[in-house]
């Protein structure tokens, strides 16, 4: 099992004036799946953004480990995978060809035997050389995990992950979460009841919304 | 390497969708046939010729250069880099991209214009290349950055030419006054200091870019 974490030191984040949440405080550790839940609106997208370096918190720190040493951000991006309805792919490429250029531009050897396994796992193995373009939502969906899992991150954020998924392709993904949590950290951001009753712990966003005075 | 790989992805997808060719060889063809309508069969003098080769080149540029990040951030895919890539490697990796689509469309405007304008004619090519290199240098790092200051700005079509006249301007005007000694013939060591003009300008702009890319692609 790997030994990732991730620590979220006094996290504040405004949008203009709004206040999405303040003084965050919390850590997540490998070998587990946690949840950050709260109504539409209500942040989780942004702090999953947050934790992914997407986008910078107006105040606090999100602090990255691995064996105890601190990630720099601009090695990052290559421990995390991350799957969520605002993520696109290359229309213009096949399912192969994106995954191709995705593992070549972060500067690793594109595992074709992974590649088919996660390929085979989700049902897309057939359709791997058509252009996404052609894919449905669910299947475009279903990709959406390769490019999150191909390159063997210790964390796995999934925000929505179960959105236009059809109840086969959920089971699928709920094994493969479920397969990731055994060595690796996942969060979970969403609404539904069945993705956070595989997380052991939960954090509510509404419950972070209150102002210093 | 990332930025070569992230550079081959772009052209594939170049080639593929023709955002940016397509909208380089229409206004290209346009704008040279406009002008030489414009003309009809009056004869311009030499210096004329060579100014309008860069205001060519640079409106040319202003249409379809800024596609590098415009079209990932209309796909939606400008978080997928993020997921892939540190700023440095996009940053390379996009400038590669501009770099030989500068090229690419001014060899082609070059071209047309040594064939098409009788008074285009350089005496000291030497002085021209010169020129010519450091200047599509100089174009296309200047439109990487400005692409990506743009890109996330809702009137890009606007901004991004407005954006680009401050910055560009000392660049074509430098462009133009070696033009203008090429035709003359004038040697390239007389030229030295307009073209050391140019390198520090290159450099200036790559260094500040370089840094800033950071703070401009993330939110």
């Amino acid at each position: 099992m790997t030994n990732y974490s991730v620590q979220l030191e006094n996290l504040v984040k405004y949008f203009g004036r709004r206040l999405v949440f303040s003084e965050m405080n919390f850590s997540f550790s490998s070998g587990g799946i946690y949840g950050i839940s709260g109504p539409n609106g209500s942040g989780k997208s942004t702090l999953v953004k947050i934790i992914s370096n997407i986008i910078s918190p107006t105040r606090g720190k999100v602090i990255h480990k691995l064996d105890d040493q601190n990630i720099t951000q601009e090695n990052l991006h290559n421990h995390i995978g991350f799957v969520s309805p605002y993520l696109f792919l290359y229309d213009e490429f096949s399912a192969e060809e994106n995954l191709v250029h995705f593992s070549n531009i972060r500067g690793i050897n594109f595992e074709k035997e992974r590649s088919d396994f996660l390929l085979n796992k989700l049902n897309l193995f057939d359709r791997k050389d058509d252009l996404v373009r052609g894919y449905s939502s669910g299947m475009k969906q279903r990709l959406k995990f390769l490019f999150a899992l191909l390159h063997r991150p210790q964390l796995v954020i999934l925000d929505e992950p179960t959105s236009n998924l059809d109840s086969d392709g959920k089971e699928k993904v709920y094994e493969l979460i479920k397969e990731e949590a055994k060595s690796n950290l996942v969060i979970i951001a969403s609404n539904e009841d069945s993705d956070l009753q595989l997380c052991k712990e939960t954090i509510n966003i509404e419950n972070y919304k209150r102002t210093k005075r | 390497m990332k930025a070569y790989s992230l550079f081959k992805k772009d052209w594939q997808s170049e080639l593929r969708t023709r955002y940016a060719i397509n909208a380089l060889a229409m206004f290209i063809l346009v704008t040279i046939s406009v002008i030489m309508f414009s003309i009809g069969s009056e004869k311009i003098t030499e210096y004329l010729t060579g100014g309008l080769l860069w205001v060519v080149i640079f409106f040319s540029a202003m249409s379809g250069l800024s596609r590098a990040f415009v079209s990932e951030e209309e796909r939606g895919t400008t978080m997928t880099l993020h997921l892939i890539a540190s700023p440095s490697t996009i940053f390379s990796g996009k400038l590669i991209f501009n770099l030989l689509l500068v090229f690419l469309m001014n060899f082609a405007i070059t071209f047309l214009f040594f064939i098409l304008f009788e008074s285009f004619v350089i005496k000291n090519f030497l002085l021209f290349t010169f020129a010519f290199i450091l200047g599509n240098i100089g174009i296309a790092i200047s439109s990487t950055i400005i692409a990506a200051i743009i890109s996330k700005a809702s009137s890009k079509g606007t901004l991004y030419p407005v954006l680009s006249f401050p910055i560009l301007l000392p660049l074509i005007l430098t462009l133009i006054e070696l033009t203008k000694f090429a035709m003359d013939g004038n040697s390239v060591s007389d030229s030295m200091v307009e073209i050391l003009v140019l390198v520090c300008y290159d450099v200036i702009m790559f260094t500040a870019s370089y840094l800033l890319f950071d703070f401009i692609w993330k939110e």
